[in-house]
C-alpha cells in the first residue's frame, strides 16, 4: 500500500489574457489529511488544482510534491508523482465494465489483454479495499454514488497518493455522501492517502475536514484548521461578509385551490430509462412543492413535460381546473411560466438581443392578451429596461445577444421574464445551479416572493437544502414515480435520501 | 412444395453470393462509428474499390493483387475523410456524402477503358462437392471473401473486447471526456479507424466487380454502401450481429430473382426493392419514439 504524501502550492499566478484567474495564492497540504478548497463559483478553485495536475502552467510560483520541487508541466507529471482528480462530471466510460474502465486507465495497458488472469488481479486488489464496487457490471448502471466509488478505486488502483475530489456530493443522497466522505477521511486518516476536497458546503467542512484554505476573487482569503474556525469565519472569509444572507421569509399558508393537477401522468421510456408514471401531483395557490430525487430519476422529464418540449402518452394535467397541454397558446391564458434547468439552452435564443430574449414570452401579445401580427419595438425595449434595472442586469448594452453574458446573468433575465406580470403557476428547475452565494439568495428571494404574492410554484431541485428552506411541500421522484410525499416542515433528510434511492418504510 | 424448397435454396444462395459487399461495408462502417464518426462516403468507397480491383485484376492477372488495390484504395479515400473530419467545425455526415461522390466520380472517371475488358475474377470455393444435384452445388460455391469477412468480424469483435487498440477505440467513441482524462489522441484515434474502415469497405467493392456480378459498370453498386449504415444501426454496433444481419440483406436482395426460377415473374421490381423496404423497415423500427439507441457509442454525432 502507498504511504500520503504532502503537497504544497507556493505565490502561484495564474492569467488568461487580462484576467487574473489566481494571484499569489498558495496552499499548504498536510499529509494524511482531509483538506478543504473553499470559495465561491469563479473564486480561482478549479484553476489551481488544474495548475497542480498540469491541466494549465502557471505563469508564477511553483510546487513541492513531497518535500521535493516538482515541475508540473503536463497532466503526465502529475501522473508520475502520484497525484490524481476526480472530477465533478465523471469520466468512466459509461459502456464498459468497471473492470474494463479500470484496466484501461493504467498507463502500460497490454496490447492484447489476458482478461481472466485481469480480473483475478483485480478481485485480489479489491479485496484489500475498504470498500467494494462489482467487477463486471457496465459503469452505466450504476447509482452516482457507486460511480463516485469506482472513481476512488480507480485513483487507488493507480496508487495515487495525493487526491483531489472536486465537489464530490453534489450528485449524491444525503447518506451516500456521508459515507462516501467518512471512506475518505478514513482513508486520509490511515496514511493511505492525501486528500483535498474542493467544495462549498459549510457542513461538509465542519464534520469531514481537518484544514481549509479558502479563494476569494483568485486570492488567498485565509486558511486554518477547521477546528478554530465556525462557520461564520469560513462564511466571513469566503464571501466577505460575516453572515450568509437570510433565508426569505415565509407569508402565510398555502390556499385549498389547486392551481396545478397533474393525475395518471405517463410518458414513453427513452435511452433505456424508464418514463414517467405520475399518479398525482397538485400544487396549490400560496405554495411551493418541491421535487426531489436523484439526479436522472425523471425530474427533467417533468419539467419538459410541464413547459411542452415533451410528449405525454397518456394522463392529464389541469389547470385552474381546465385541461392544459402546456402550448404557448395555454401558457399565455392560464399565466403559467417555467424556468428551465440550462436557461441558455432550454429558455433563450442565444444570437437574439437581451432586448427580444425578455420578451420572448410576450412579443406577440398586445393589451389584454389580444394577438398582435406586428411588433411594438419601443413596448419591448422598455419593458426590458425595466426588467434590466429591476434585476441589475449586467449586458454590455440592451442589443447585446444574450449568450454573451455571464452565467449569472442570462439566470437573472430568465427569471425576469418568467416572474413578469401576473404568474399564476411557476415551474422552476434547479434555479440556483452555477450561481455565486449573493445570486443564490437573490434567486430564492424572488421565488419566495412570487409564492407570498399567491403563485402556486414547483420546485424542482437536486439540491436538498435549498428544497428544504423553499417548499411548503416535498415531494420525492424515484425513477419518474413521485414514492413519497410530506410537508417540508420538520421533515428529515435522512429519511428524504432513503426514497430518493427506492427505500421505502 | 418443392417450388418452396427451390426458392429457399436459391435465397440461401443469393444470401451467400450477395452478402459479402453488405457485410464489408457494415464492419468498416461499425469500426468508424465504434470511434465515434460516421462516414457515409462508404458508398464511394465501394465503387472505387470495384473499379481499382478490376483494373489492378485486368493489368496484372490477379485478381488477389485487385483485393488487396482495392483496401489501399479504400484507406486512402477514407484517410481523406478521416482527415478533414479531424479540422475544427466539419460535419461527418454532410462530409461523407462529398466523400461518396468523390469516390464514385473517381471510379466513373478512371474506370472508363476498364468496361469492356474482361479481368481475371476470383473462384469460388466448392463446399457443396458431395451433392450431384447442380442447383446445391451452385448454392454452395462460396467466395473466399465472404469466409475473409466472417474472419474478419470475429477478429474484430475480439479486438473490441479484449485488446488495448480495440478498447482505446471504445473509449474514444464512447465518452471524449474520458478519453481526454487518459490523455488519448481522440482525432488521431478518428482518423485511423475511418481509414481502416474504409479499406474493409473497399474490400466489399472488390467483391462486386471480381466475384459477383464480376464486372466493372457504372451500375454496380445499388446502394449497399449506404444501406449498410441502417444495417450497423440493425446490428447494435456489434461486429458479429453484422454477419446475421449481412446474410438476412443478402436473403432479402436474393428473393426477387429467386421466385423468378420458379416462375412468378408478377411484381418483378416490388420483389427487387425488397432490400430497401427492409432498410426503411428496419430504420422505422430502431428509431420509433425518438429515443436513443441502446449500444450506440456516446459520441456519434447524429446522437449528440
Amino acid at each position: 500500500m502507498t504511504h500520503a504524501i504532502s503537497v504544497e502550492a507556493v505565490g502561484i499566478g495564474k492569467h488568461f489574457g487580462t484576467f487574473h484567474a489566481l494571484s499569489d495564492v498558495s496552499l499548504k497540504v498536510t499529509p494524511g489529511t482531509v483538506h478543504g478548497l473553499l470559495g465561491e463559483n469563479g473564486a480561482g478553485k478549479s484553476t489551481l488544482v488544474k495548475c497542480l495536475l498540469g491541466y494549465y502552467k502557471a505563469d508564477d510560483g511553483g510546487f513541492i510534491v513531497d518535500g521535493r520541487e516538482a515541475s508540473i508541466e503536463r497532466p503526465a507529471d502529475a501522473d508520475a508523482l502520484g497525484l490524481g482528480m476526480v472530477y465533478q462530471h465523471f469520466t468512466l466510460v459509461p459502456s464498459m465494465t468497471v473492470a474494463e474502465n479500470l484496466v484501461m486507465s493504467r498507463q502500460n495497458v497490454p496490447s492484447v489483454i489476458n482478461w481472466r488472469s485481469e480480473i483475478a488481479g483485480l478481485k485480489q486488489f479489491m479485496e484489500r479495499m475498504p470498500f467494494k464496487v462489482p467487477l463486471e457490471v457496465e459503469v452505466g448502471s450504476l447509482a452516482a454514488g457507486e460511480r463516485q466509488k469506482t472513481e476512488i478505486i480507480k485513483q487507488l488502483y493507480l496508487e495515487r497518493k495525493f487526491l483531489v475530489l472536486d465537489e464530490p456530493t453534489s450528485v449524491l443522497t444525503p447518506q451516500e455522501a456521508t459515507e462516501m466522505l467518512g471512506l475518505v477521511r478514513g482513508l486520509a486518516h490511515s496514511g493511505t492517502l492525501t486528500i483535498v476536497i474542493i467544495t462549498h458546503k459549510l457542513k461538509e467542512v465542519a464534520a469531514f475536514v481537518d484544514e481549509v484554505t479558502v479563494l476569494r476573487r483568485g486570492r488567498m482569503a485565509g486558511s486554518g484548521l477547521v477546528k478554530n474556525l465556525g462557520p461564520s469565519d469560513l462564511t466571513a472569509m469566503m464571501i466577505g461578509e460575516p453572515h450568509a444572507p437570510k433565508n426569505p421569509e415565509r407569508k402565510g399558508a398555502p390556499s385549498g385551490e389547486a392551481r396545478l393537477a397533474v393525475s395518471g401522468l405517463r410518458t414513453a421510456e427513452d435511452s433505456g430509462r424508464k418514463g414517467l408514471s405520475i399518479d398525482s401531483l397538485i400544487v396549490h395557490a400560496n405554495e411551493i412543492v418541491g421535487i426531489a430525487g436523484v439526479s436522472g430519476n425523471g425530474q427533467k422529464d417533468l419539467v419538459e413535460v410541464l413547459g411542452g418540449q415533451r410528449p405525454i402518452a397518456s394522463g392529464s394535467m389541469q389547470v385552474d381546473g381546465a385541461p392544459y397541454d402546456a402550448s404557448r397558446e395555454q401558457s399565455q391564458a392560464h399565466d403559467v411560466r417555467v424556468l428551465p434547468e440550462e436557461p441558455l439552452r432550454n429558455g433563450c435564443v442565444p444570437p437574439m438581443t437581451v432586448v427580444d430574449n425578455l420578451n420572448l414570452r410576450s412579443f406577440d401579445l398586445g393589451s389584454g392578451k389580444s394577438r398582435r401580427s406586428w411588433l411594438d419595438r419601443t413596448g419591448m425595449a422598455t419593458r426590458a429596461r425595466d426588467m434590466i434595472a429591476a434585476y441589475g442586469i449586467r449586458t454590455p448594452s440592451p442589443q447585446a445577444p444574450i449568450g454573451v453574458l455571464s452565467g449569472g446573468n442570462v439566470q437573472r433575465c430568465v427569471l425576469a421574464r418568467e416572474l413578469d406580470g401576473d404568474v399564476r403557476l411557476l415551474i422552476v428547475a434547479n434555479p440556483c445551479f452555477g450561481l455565486d452565494v449573493k445570486a443564490v439568495a437573490e434567486t430564492r428571494a424572488r421565488i419566495m416572493a412570487a409564492r407570498n404574492g399567491g403563485t402556486a410554484v414547483l420546485l424542482i431541485s437536486e439540491d436538498l437544502d435549498e428544497i428544504l428552506e423553499l417548499a411548503d411541500r416535498v415531494a420525492v421522484m424515484h425513477e419518474g414515480e413521485i414514492v413519497h410525499e410530506m410537508p417540508a416542515e420538520g421533515a428529515d433528510p435522512q429519511e428524504i435520501g432513503r426514497h430518493m434511492l427506492g427505500h421505502h418504510g | 412444395m418443392e417450388a418452396i424448397g427451390t426458392v429457399l435454396l436459391a435465397m440461401l444462395a443469393g444470401s451467400l453470393r450477395v452478402s459479402t459487399p453488405f457485410l464489408f461495408v457494415s464492419l468498416g462502417e461499425c469500426l468508424t462509428e465504434k470511434s465515434g464518426r460516421i462516414n457515409l462516403g462508404n458508398e464511394g468507397v465501394l465503387v472505387l474499390g470495384a473499379m481499382v480491383a478490376y483494373a489492378t485484376s485486368y493489368e496484372t492477372g490477379s485478381p488477389w493483387a485487385g483485393v488487396a488495390a482495392a483496401a489501399v484504395a479504400g484507406l486512402l479515400l477514407g484517410g481523406l475523410h478521416g482527415a478533414i473530419c479531424s479540422l475544427a467545425r466539419v460535419n461527418d455526415v454532410a462530409m461523407g456524402i462529398a466523400i461518396m461522390l468523390a469516390g464514385t466520380g473517381i471510379a466513373f472517371f478512371l474506370g472508363k477503358p476498364y468496361v469492356q475488358p474482361s479481368a481475371t475474377l476470383l473462384t469460388g470455393i466448392p463446399f457443396g462437392f458431395w451433392s450431384d444435384n447442380a442447383q446445391v452445388r451452385n448454392a454452395l460455391s462460396v467466395c473466399p471473401l465472404f469466409l475473409l469477412g466472417i474472419a474478419a468480424a470475429i477478429a474484430l469483435h475480439w479486438c473490441f473486447n479484449a485488446t488495448r487498440v480495440g478498447l482505446r477505440v471504445r473509449i474514444v467513441g464512447d465518452s471524449q471526456d474520458a478519453a481526454l482524462a487518459l490523455g488519448l489522441p481522440i482525432d488521431r484515434t478518428r482518423f485511423l479507424a475511418t481509414a481502416c474502415g474504409s479499406a474493409l469497405a473497399g474490400i466489399g467493392g472488390a467483391f462486386l466487380s471480381l466475384y459477383y456480378p464480376g464486372s466493372w459498370n457504372e451500375g454496380l453498386s445499388s446502394g449497399q454502401g449506404l444501406m449498410a449504415v441502417a444495417l450497423v444501426v440493425f446490428s447494435r454496433w456489434n461486429p458479429i450481429n453484422c454477419i446475421y444481419a449481412s446474410l438476412l440483406f443478402g436473403a432479402a436482395g436474393a428473393l426477387g430473382p429467386s421466385l423468378q426460377t420458379v416462375g412468378i415473374t408478377w411484381g418483378y421490381y416490388l420483389f427487387y426493392a425488397a432490400p430497401y423496404i427492409f432498410t426503411l423497415v428496419v430504420l422505422i423500427i430502431t428509431a420509433r419514439g425518438g429515443r436513443s439507441l441502446r449500444g450506440m457509442p456516446g459520441q456519434l454525432s447524429i446522437g449528440r
